[in-house]
C-alpha cells in the first residue's frame, strides 16, 4: 500500500464507513418492519398460529426441514407444505401423527412426536399461516 | 510467553481442541444419516445429532476467539491480565454450560428439555444455531460480560495497539448481536429477520475484526514486518469487511417475505464481500514475503497462509456462487448452502483459531518460539489433510447440490425431495469418505500434541535476504 495513504486515513475509512453503513441498514430495516405486515398478512397471525410456531420450535423441526429455504437439508421444504398437501391441513396432522416409532428401515425417517391434538391443530395452522407469506415467488416449483 | 498471566489461555485451547474433536464426530454421524437413513433412529435423530454438531462448533470457536484474547492481549497491552482468576472462573463455568447443554440435547427428547428449562417462560429455542436454552444463552451472556469486563480493564491500563482494539471491537460486536437471540417475534419473517442479525452479522460482520486481529498479531510475530504497515493493512480489510457485509445481510432477504428491494442491495453489496477475505489472501502474502526473519515456528505460518487462502475460497468464492438473488433463487436452502457453509466456516474461523493455537502451544508448553520438528511435521500433516479433505467434503457437495437443484428446481418435471435424494447418495458417501480423511487429520493434530521430539526447531539465519 502506498505510503501517502495512512494509517490514519485507513481508520477513519473504517469507523466513518461503518456508521455510515449502520445508518443506512437501520434505515432500510424501519422500511421493512413497516412494510412487514402486508406481506406477511399478520392479521392472519391468530393466537393459534402463535402457538403452532411454539411447537415447531419445541420440537426442533428445524433441525431436519429447511422453512423458506432455511434451516437443514435432510428433509422436504415446508414453507410450501400447505399448498403441496393440496390446501389440506388433516392431510398435515395425519402424516405427522402416523410416523412410526421406530422409523421405517433403511430409510431416512421423521421421529414420532406424540403431539396433541391441540397442538397438531396449531402446527398445521402454522404452517398454512406460512404458506401465505409472499416470498417473492419462492421456491420455484411446488418441489420446494 | 512474555506475561505469566497469558498461561490463562492454555485451558481455552485444549477445551477447543477436545470439542473439536466431539464435534467432527458428530459430522460424520450426520454424513452416515445422510445415506443409511435408519442409522441411530430412533436413539440420536438427524437434527439432535446436527445440533450437537453445529453447537459444539460455536462453542468450540468461542473457546479458541477466549484463548486467543488471554493470549494476544496482555502481550499487546504490555501488562497482565486484569484478574486471572476471573478468567479460569468463566473457563469452568462456560465449560459446564457447555456440556451440560449437549448432554441435554443427547439424553432428553428436546421438547423435554424445553419444558425443563422453563422455555414457555421466554421462548427463544428451536431456532436453527440457536437451539440452546434460554438458560444456557444467558449463561453464555453472563460469561462474556465478565471475559469483556477482564479485557477490556487489561486494555484500559495498558497499551492501546489497534490490534486489541479491533480486537475487543470485535468481540464486543458478538457479545452485543448476540442479544438478538433473545428477540423470537411470533410473526416468522421478523423472527428471521432479526436472527440473521445474529449468525450473518457474526460470520460477515463482527467475526471478521476477530478473524482480522488474531491474523494481524500472528503476522507481526511469525514476520517481523513493522507494526505500522500490518496496521494499516488491518484496518482496511475491516473497513471493507464491514461498509459490504452490514447491508449484505439484505441476501438473506430475498425469499422470506422481506419487500423486495433487498434483492437489489443484498445483491449488490454482498458481492462486494469477497473484498475483504481476498485482501486478507493478499496481506498474508505480503507480510510473509517481506519478512524480516524466519520464525522457526513454520507450522503456524503455513496455518496463517492456509486461513487466508481457504477463507477467500470459502467466503468469497463459494460465497459470491450463490448471493446474486437471480441465483440464489435457485441454491436457497440446498446443499450449495450446506457446501459454502463448510468451506466458509472451516477457512475462516477454524483455520484462524488453529493457527493462535499453532503460534501459542510452544510457550505455552514451555517449548521457547517453535515445537520440535517432529511436532511441527505432524501438524503440518494434520494441515494439509483437513484442508484437502474439506475441499473434496465441499465439492462433493457442490455436486450433490447442483444435481439436486437441477432435479428438483429446474428440470421439466421436477421431482419430490426425497425422491432426488435418493438418486445423488453416490455424492453423499464420498463426502463421508472425504470427512473419514477429515477426522484423521483432526486426531494427527492433535497426535502432535502427544509425541515428544528432541530436537528443538531453530531460527534458520540464512534467507534473511529474501526480506529485501
Ligand atoms: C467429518 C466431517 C464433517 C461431516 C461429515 C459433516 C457433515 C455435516 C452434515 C451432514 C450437516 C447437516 C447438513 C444438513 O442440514 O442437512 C452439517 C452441518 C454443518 N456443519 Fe458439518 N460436517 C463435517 C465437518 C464440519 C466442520 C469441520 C465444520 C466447521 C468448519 C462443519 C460445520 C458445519 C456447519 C456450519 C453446518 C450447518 C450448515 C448449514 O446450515 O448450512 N462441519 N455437517
Ligand atoms: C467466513 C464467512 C462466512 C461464513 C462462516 C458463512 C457461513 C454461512 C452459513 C453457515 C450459511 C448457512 C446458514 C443457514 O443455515 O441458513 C451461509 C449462508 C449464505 N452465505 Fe455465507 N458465510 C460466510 C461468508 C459469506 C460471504 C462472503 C458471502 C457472499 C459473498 C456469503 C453468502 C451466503 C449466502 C448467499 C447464503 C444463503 C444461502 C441460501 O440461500 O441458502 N457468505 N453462510
Ligand atoms: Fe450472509
Amino acid at each position: 500500500m502506498s505510503a501517502s495513504f495512512t494509517k490514519s486515513m485507513a481508520r477513519n475509512i473504517f469507523y466513518g464507513g461503518t456508521v455510515f453503513f449502520i445508518l443506512v441498514f437501520l434505515a432500510l430495516t424501519f422500511d421493512t418492519t413497516r412494510a412487514l405486515p402486508a406481506r406477511d398478512h399478520r392479521e392472519n397471525l391468530t393466537a393459534q398460529v402463535a402457538e403452532g410456531k411454539e411447537v415447531w420450535e419445541k420440537n426442533n423441526c428445524i433441525g431436519c426441514h429447511t422453512l423458506l429455504g432455511e434451516g437443514a437439508y435432510f428433509a422436504p421444504e415446508l414453507g410450501n407444505v400447505y399448498e403441496r398437501f393440496g390446501n389440506n391441513k388433516e392431510a398435515i396432522k395425519i402424516f405427522i401423527k402416523t410416523r412410526p416409532r421406530n422409523g421405517v428401515p433403511g430409510r431416512r425417517s421423521m421421529p414420532q412426536f406424540n403431539l396433541s391434538d391441540e397442538e397438531l391443530e396449531a402446527v398445521a395452522e402454522f404452517l398454512k399461516y406460512t404458506s401465505e407469506i409472499d416470498t417473492a415467488s419462492w421456491p420455484p416449483n411446488i418441489q420446494g | 510467553m512474555v506475561y505469566q498471566s497469558q498461561a490463562v489461555a492454555k485451558p481455552y485451547f485444549i477445551a477447543a481442541i477436545g470439542l473439536f474433536v466431539g464435534q467432527v464426530m458428530f459430522g460424520l454421524i450426520l454424513g452416515l444419516q445422510y445415506v443409511i437413513g435408519d442409522f441411530l433412529f430412533p436413539t440420536i435423530p438427524f437434527n439432535v445429532a446436527r445440533m450437537v454438531h453445529t453447537n459444539l462448533l460455536i462453542v468450540w470457536l468461542l473457546f479458541g476467539f477466549m484463548g486467543a484474547t488471554y493470549y494476544l492481549i496482555p502481550e499487546e497491552a504490555e501488562t497482565e491480565l486484569h484478574s486471572p482468576r476471573l478468567a479460569i472462573i468463566t473457563f469452568w463455568v462456560f465449560l459446564a454450560a457447555g456440556v451440560l447443554t449437549i448432554l441435554g440435547y443427547l439424553m432428553v427428547p428436546y421438547a423435554t428439555l424445553a419444558e425443563a428449562t422453563g422455555n414457555s417462560l421466554l421462548p427463544t429455542m428451536g431456532r436453527e444455531f440457536l437451539e440452546q436454552p434460554t438458560l444456557t444463552k444467558i449463561g453464555i451472556v453472563v460469561v462474556a460480560l465478565a471475559f469483556l469486563y477482564n479485557v477490556g480493564i487489561t486494555v484500559l491500563k495498558g497499551k492501546k495497539t489497534v490490534i486489541n482494539t479491533v480486537l475487543l471491537l470485535g468481540l464486543t460486536g458478538l457479545a452485543l448481536m448476540f442479544l438478538f437471540a433473545f428477540y423470537n417475534p411470533s410473526a416468522l419473517t421478523l423472527d428471521k429477520y432479526y436472527w440473521w442479525w445474529v449468525v450473518h452479522l457474526w460470520v460477515e460482520g463482527v467475526w471478521e475484526l476477530i478473524l482480522g486481529a488474531i491474523l494481524a498479531f500472528v503476522l507481526i510475530k511469525v514476520t517481523g514486518v513493522d507494526r505500522e504497515v500490518i496496521e494499516k493493512w488491518l484496518y482496511v480489510i475491516i473497513a471493507a469487511a464491514l461498509v459490504t457485509g452490514i447491508i449484505g445481510t439484505g441476501h438473506h432477504y430475498y425469499w422470506i417475505g422481506a419487500p423486495e428491494y433487498w434483492q437489489w442491495w443484498g445483491s449488490i453489496f454482498s458481492a462486494l464481500e469477497p473484498l475483504p477475505f481476498f485482501m486478507m489472501t493478499l496481506f498474508a502474502f505480503n507480510m510473509v514475503n517481506r519478512r524480516r526473519r524466519n520464525h522457526p515456528n513454520k507450522a503456524a505460518t503455513l496455518w496463517a497462509l492456509g486461513t487466508a487462502v481457504m477463507a477467500f475460497l470459502g467466503a468469497g468464492v463459494w460465497g459470491f456462487l450463490h448471493t446474486l438473488a437471480p441465483v440464489n433463487f435457485y441454491t436457497h436452502g440446498t446443499q450449495i448452502t450446506a457446501a459454502h457453509g463448510h468451506l466458509a466456516f472451516f477457512g475462516a474461523y477454524v483455520m484462524i483459531v488453529l493457527t493462535i493455537i499453532s503460534y501459542a502451544a510452544p510457550q505455552l508448553l514451555g517449548q521457547g518460539e517453535a515445537r520440535s520438528n517432529r511436532q511441527q511435521v505432524l501438524e503440518m500433516w494434520s494441515f494439509w489433510l483437513m484442508s484437502v479433505a474439506m475441499v473434496f467434503i465441499v465439492l462433493f457437495l457442490t455436486g450433490a447440490g447442483i444435481l439436486q437443484i437441477w432435479l428438483q428446481r429446474v428440470s421439466e418435471n421436477p421431482q419430490p425431495f426425497m425422491a432426488v435424494q435418493e438418486q445423488i447418495a453416490l455424492f453423499y458417501w464420498m463426502r463421508t469418505v472425504a470427512g473419514i480423511v477429515f477426522f484423521i487429520g483432526v486426531m494427527v493434530f492433535v497426535a502432535s500434541f502427544l509425541v515428544k521430539g528432541r530436537e528443538v526447531a531453530r531460527e534458520t539465519p540464512a534467507a534473511i535476504e529474501a526480506a529485501a
